[in-house]
């Protein structure tokens, strides 16, 4: 059984005449990391809604955990197994000070202090804040913030963690600091990852991507495999990097190269 | 000489001495398009609230359209026509039941006629590709986020600014979003003959857009030229950890491995044609 699995969900908002979602299918395996990909309106904030249940499915079912998310009584459960991010760094931040922020959650759980002590401390440490536990929160940057709110959901020991634009309001530092320490919670400590962002070159890290166009998902595979539909990805008003249109441009006009993701593999491919 | 500035510094913070500008001087010209980028913090969006004597320097001076408002009682009504900014989330300041009132706001504290304002909204609407009958009567709120931000733009440009200053325009835009904001300051500089000075952290806007680029750091100006010129500054550029155009990336990497290849490109189209012409030929060779 996977970690998380939907099955046909759709879900429409009150007095919307379409459905925001539309016949989602979707697994997700432990130490997984899925990128979810769409441009704005496409339907990927609604999915993160419905996956620690702020929102629920009209028809179909989202199961978490052998949970399935219809189960009102165990709504806690499933929030706990799924670590939420979101975009607004600010909006995220509820203490004064780095460490009494990722206590935060722990403490409302009840979690005896020394164990509250050991996780903070951890948790700082694997997005690489250790040294600022007696910080301001309000003095750290964007990028900082948001590492702040991944230790806070880490610390929990949620068995996923949910990103839904974690970099939208960064500046090009803060991404990627941001992006660094996510994928050194996947790779290094086996942390599932469910990553909803517009940007490809953030998708293009992860295993599997999904790319979602007016609340379906229309196309799915490692990034190598999807991004290779260029004219079909700018369609559908998404970035493309340039280092592909590039790699697209040398191509039709006749030069042989492999499938380029990063500026690495373009410059490896013609030297 | 449309705007200068002479030896402005600007200290934030009286205790700590934080100094947010530091002994700029800069002078800009009638019909530049000037592209500002900078690390955050680097005392980009101070210089640019300079430029409207949004806030006044510490100590140096400022002179817009031959005003010296730095000096006692300068004509501020006169200074804040001329240079209009659009602020950061300008979308957050929207504020009237209806796009054409929020629009007319400004225009209508100049004391102008009602037709002289129902005028420049229009004109203002369409020039940022709003349907004026369309929307004049709908509420700003009920607008997608980039609708929103053209509304906020177009309240400024209501008010004929000679130069418009944008702090960051793009962010959080989408793709079709970027490009319509693009067009739009492209028409505005080159038909409308509006000087523009843009933040941005988008480099891609900066080199495709700017004639001069303005790169600061803790307060100070560190490079000024055309974008060539800025861009050629590889070493500088990453220390000061900005990020390159990406296509610049891809060619001076390209450089590194041994490729005799032109950096000073910026659109695909020429980057393509650049390197099959340098590595097509190379492979010939070998």
């Amino acid at each position: 059984m996977s970690l998380l699995e939907l099955e046909n969900v759709e879900f429409k908002y009150h007095g919307q005449s379409e459905p925001a979602l539309k016949d989602i299918n979707l697994s997700v395996d432990k130490g997984d990391f899925v990128a979810i990909i769409g441009a704005n309106g496409s339907g990927k904030s609604t999915l993160a809604k419905l996956l620690n249940v702020l929102l629920r499915p009209d028809k179909g079912d989202i199961i978490v955990e052998d949970i399935n998310t219809k189960n009102k009584k165990q709504i806690w459960e499933i929030r706990k197994n799924v670590g939420m991010v979101f975009q607004n760094p600010d909006n995220q931040i509820v203490a004064t000070m780095v460490e009494d922020d990722v206590a935060f959650g722990l403490e409302n759980i009840a979690v005896p202090s020394e164990e509250i002590r050991e996780r903070v401390d951890h948790a700082l440490e694997l997005v690489g804040l250790t040294g600022y536990e007696t910080h301001e929160t309000h003095k750290l940057s964007g990028g900082q913030k948001q590492r702040l709110a991944i230790a806070g959901i880490i610390a929990m020991e949620p068995s996923c963690i949910v990103l839904d634009e974690p970099t939208a309001m960064l500046d090009p530092q803060g991404r990627k600091e941001v992006i660094e320490t996510i994928d050194f919670l996947n790779k290094e400590k086996n942390i599932t990852i469910i990553l909803i962002t517009h940007f490809m070159e953030e998708a293009s890290i992860a295993d599997k991507v999904y790319v979602m166009n007016e609340g379906k998902i229309e196309s799915q595979g490692p990034p190598a495999e999807v991004f290779e539909e260029i004219d079909y990805l700018r369609s559908i008003n998404l970035d493309v990097p340039a280092v592909m249109e590039v790699a697209n441009g040398l191509k039709s006009k006749g030069m042989e190269i492999p499938e380029i993701l990063t500026i690495d593999g373009l410059v490896d491919a013609l030297c | 000489m449309l705007i200068e500035l002479k030896n402005v510094t600007h200290i934030y913070d009286q205790e700590q001495k934080i100094k947010a500008l530091d002994n700029i001087n800069l002078e800009i010209d009638e019909h530049e398009f000037i592209g500002i980028v900078g690390h955050t913090g680097s005392g980009k969006t101070t210089l640019v609230q300079m430029f409207n004597s949004l806030i006044k320097p510490t100590s140096g001076d400022i002179y817009v359209d031959g005003i010296k408002t730095t000096g006692k009682k300068p004509d501020l009504n006169h200074v804040r026509q001329t240079v209009g900014l659009v602020f950061q989330y300008p979308e957050h300041q929207l504020f009237e039941e209806t796009i054409y009132d929020d629009v007319a706001f400004g225009p209508r504290n100049l004391d102008l006629d009602k037709e002289e304002v129902e005028k420049r909204v229009k004109v203002a609407l369409d020039l940022v590709g709003l349907e004026y009958e369309d929307f004049k009567d709908r509420s700003p709120f009920n607008l997608s986020g980039g609708q929103q931000r053209r509304v906020a733009i177009a309240g400024v440009l209501a008010m004929r600014p000679r130069v418009l200053i944008l702090d960051e325009p793009s962010a959080g835009l989408d793709p079709q979003g970027r490009e319509k904001l693009k067009d739009l300051l492209k028409r505005l500089h080159q038909s409308y003959n509006i000087t523009i000075i843009l933040i941005s952290h988008r480099m891609e806007e900066i080199t495709q857009l700017s004639s001069r680029v303005i790169v600061m750091d803790h307060g100070k100006i560190v490079l000024n030229g055309s974008p060539k010129e800025v861009f050629s500054h590889k070493d500088k550029l990453e220390k000061l950890s900005l990020e390159l155009p990406e296509i610049t990336e891809i060619l001076y990497r390209l450089k590194e491995r041994g490729c005799d290849i032109r950096t000073d490109i910026f659109t695909v189209e020429e980057a393509v044609d650049e390197i099959i012409n340098v590595v097509g030929r190379q492979n010939h060779v070998n």
